[in-house]
């Protein structure tokens, strides 16, 4: 700590200040804290809370007994539109869209990003500019055009449909983080290993993908994310049967036959966000670290 | 019989509009030690580059072992590199690096484990085989880079500046080291240093450049005592040969040096050997080169080219081995190498005796040698 004032404060004085200006900044965050964390509390009391007293009682209020049966709706009865078995089916269909859905996205960014760091060729920049361009296009302009290639592969409201959908938009985001995190690998280092005899798969196989746990996990992160939380692809090219989580809570949410269970939406806004949630907590902290890591140390 | 192994005719290499290897031209027969030196950025590690296919070169052809190199890719050369900054595999152990190679080759394992254990011990690196890259000193990386070059038995070696990091002592023993290989194996090597006495002792040709041009290329004692410009001169050998403004005209007994030495008569030598590229009777501006081992102390030095003069004393410099004096010829500084034990004191005088057969002389306009 640099100290510039000249001995006429008192040292008591500044520490009194230093405590002060702490209990502001935690303060501050505190509230910051709270402010996030509220909807998510009036969504879990909600959710243990009977009918009757949702109506009777406050927003904040915590519930007097706890009842997990808006759960177990959720989970496997409520009803969206005519079928009535929960979200259950649905959050499955989310599972087998999302995990190929990520992990090819993120392979095939692995490689792209290995080719435009490493292997550049005449016009590999623009290459670049034009795939990065791909992702900032808006859902809805390729959502026309998206359904026509889909009903040319006859793959139109399937899940391997959804999956090449998600994989196409991914290209664009793994690719960048690669990328750019395999820029900053040495060129020197592929230079050696092509000296050595290896070949363009050997190089990646055994030089950069041992490299490269902290830019897959934020990939990993991300595109999962991403893909979980689609509801626009979601309900634009799946059918009956098909339908990601997000499209059934959306659907449980606004099916109007009798009164509002807000208990069940609820619980089933909670279960629908899960697994991205375990997902940060298991993996935030290499994500943190993952995007602050930019070098390679040798 | 030697054959050539390495043969590059008219390389030019560009980087985009700048030019970086002009017309470079060198010929190497099997098992010569070839030493690149030139000042920071001149295009070595460039040329070691294309040499290994690494770049592409914008004109021009590189043959090893007879053959063109063109579309040949690195891992077709049959060469060895080691790089000027280790270029280790960061995620492999120092024995996955040394084996790496080998690997990817499909040798057999325990024909790897026996290559690996013999050159760890050549590198004093034996107990390092389990450690990261990251977590070894500078000199052990290097060493572990040297490593992955020896477990191959290439055509031709190429060394960016391989001993660059370590300490004194172990930079003598690994010269040693290399010398000995290139010997038992008659490895040709192709090898990039900035330090003076490994280019003497371990080439048997050197290659000077300079910005991207090869001044000389020779023995290294046609490079140390006949450089042919005076880049060269001034660039190898430490301290640097003292290069003195001076007046020359042949005469009857040879070629008649005058330099002023800021008296009111010039310091006049005789040089037995006649400057051939010069006129009879033309007076000329030149630079005299002399390297310090040529100026020293008069005793038991006789014959023909020596010549003896007195100079004043500016600086004293007490090497151990040899004492350096500094004193000022042509308006430059002048140093010569003496015995340890000569008394002498700066603002005194001092004779100093000139070999002035191992004179060089070189045009002021141009640097060109003249004789
Ligand atoms: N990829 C590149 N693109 C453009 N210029 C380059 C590139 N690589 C090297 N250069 C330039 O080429 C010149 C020669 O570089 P090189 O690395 O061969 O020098 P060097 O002789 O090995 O120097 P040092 O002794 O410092 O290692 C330098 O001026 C450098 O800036
Ligand atoms: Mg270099």
């Amino acid at each position: 700590m640099t100290n510039f004032s000249t001995g006429a404060k008192s040292k008591p004085w500044r520490l009194v200040r230093r405590y002060v200006l702490r209990f502001l900044l935690y303060a501050l965050l505190g509230i910051f804290a709270l402010y996030y964390l509220m909807p998510l509390f009036v969504m879990v009391v909600t959710s243990l809370k009977s009918l009757d007293e949702i109506r009777a009682g406050s927003l904040l209020s915590l519930p007097r007994d706890i009842n997990f049966d808006a759960w177990v709706t959720a989970w496997s009865g409520a009803c969206s539109g005519v079928q009535c078995e929960g979200l259950r089916p649905y959050l499955w269909n989310s599972v087998k869209i999302a995990v190929p859905a990520v992990l090819i996205s993120t392979f095939i960014g692995a490689i792209n990003g290995y080719v435009l760091s490493k292997w550049q060729f005449r016009g590999s920049n623009i290459i670049f500019a034009l795939l990065l361009f791909g992702g900032f296009i808006p859902f809805q302009v390729v959502l026309l055009p998206m359904a026509i290639v889909l009903g040319k592969l006859s793959l139109a409201g399937t899940i391997p449909g959804l999956v090449l959908v998600h994989v196409i938009y991914g290209i664009s985001f793994t690719t960048l983080f690669f990328r750019n995190y395999y820029v900053s690998v040495p060129g020197e280092i592929v230079k050696a290993a092509k000296v050595d005899g290896a070949g363009f798969f050997q190089i990646f196989w055994h030089v950069f993908v041992p490299l490269s746990a902290p830019i897959v996990v934020v990939t990993i992160i991300w595109q999962f994310t991403q893909i979980w939380n689609d509801f626009l692809f979601g309900v634009s090219f799946s059918q009956a049967g098909t339908q990601p989580v997000t499209v059934a809570l959306n659907n449980i949410v606004n099916s109007t036959t009798g009164v509002k269970e807000y208990n069940v939406d609820m619980s089933a806004a909670i279960i629908a966000a899960l697994p991205t949630l375990f997902v940060y907590v298991v993996a935030g902290k290499y994500f943190i670290r993952g995007l602050t890591a930019g070098s390679v140390k040798g | 019989m030697s054959k050539h192994i390495l043969s590059i005719e008219h390389l030019n290499k560009n980087f985009g509009s700048l030019q970086i290897l002009k017309d470079v031209n060198i010929s190497m027969k099997e098992g010569d030690f070839l030493v690149l030196v030139g000042p920071s950025g001149c295009g070595k590690s460039t040329l070691l580059n294309c040499i290994a296919g690494l770049e592409e070169v914008t004109s021009g052809v590189i043959k090893i072992s007879s053959q063109d190199m063109v579309g040949v890719s690195p891992k077709d050369r049959d060469i060895a590199m080691v790089f000027q900054s280790y270029a280790l595999y960061p995620t492999m152990s120092v024995a996955k690096n040394i084996t790496f190679s080998m690997k990817v080759r499909r040798i057999d394992a325990a024909v790897q484990q026996k290559k690996l254990n013999e050159v760890a011990s050549l590198l004093q690196i034996s107990e390092l085989l389990d450690r990261k890259p990251a977590q070894l000193s500078g000199g052990q990386r290097q060493r572990v880079a040297m490593g992955r070059a020896l477990v191959r038995d290439p055509q031709l070696f190429l060394f960016d500046e391989p001993l660059s990091n370590l300490d004194a002592k172990l930079r003598l023993e690994m010269r040693t080291e290399i010398k000995r290989l290139h010997h038992s194996l008659n490895a040709s090597i192709v090898y990039v240093t900035h330090d003076q006495i490994e280019a003497m002792t371990l080439a048997t040709k050197i290659a000077v450049m300079k910005g991207g041009e090869i001044q000389q290329i020779g023995s290294p004692n046609e490079i140390y005592s006949r450089p042919a410009n005076m880049f060269v001169a001034d660039f190898m050998g430490s301290p640097s040969m003292n290069l003195i403004p001076a007046i020359v005209r042949n005469v009857k007994e040879g070629a008649r040096i005058e330099i002023d030495c800021g008296e009111d008569k010039p310091l006049t030598l005789i040089d037995p050997r006649k400057i051939a590229k010069l006129d009879n009777g033309e007076e000329r501006e030149v630079i005299v080169g002399l390297r310090p081992e040529d100026i020293t102390n008069p005793e038991n030095r006789e014959g023909a080219s020596i010549e003896v003069a007195t100079c004043l004393v500016d600086v004293v410099e007490p090497a151990g081995s040899d004492t350096y004096l500094v004193t000022q010829l042509g308006g430059k500084n002048v140093t010569a190498r003496m015995r340890a034990d000569t008394i002498v004191r700066a603002g005194e005088n001092a004779r100093l005796a000139f070999d002035l057969e191992k004179a060089s002389y070189f045009l002021p306009e141009t640097g060109e040698r003249l004789n």
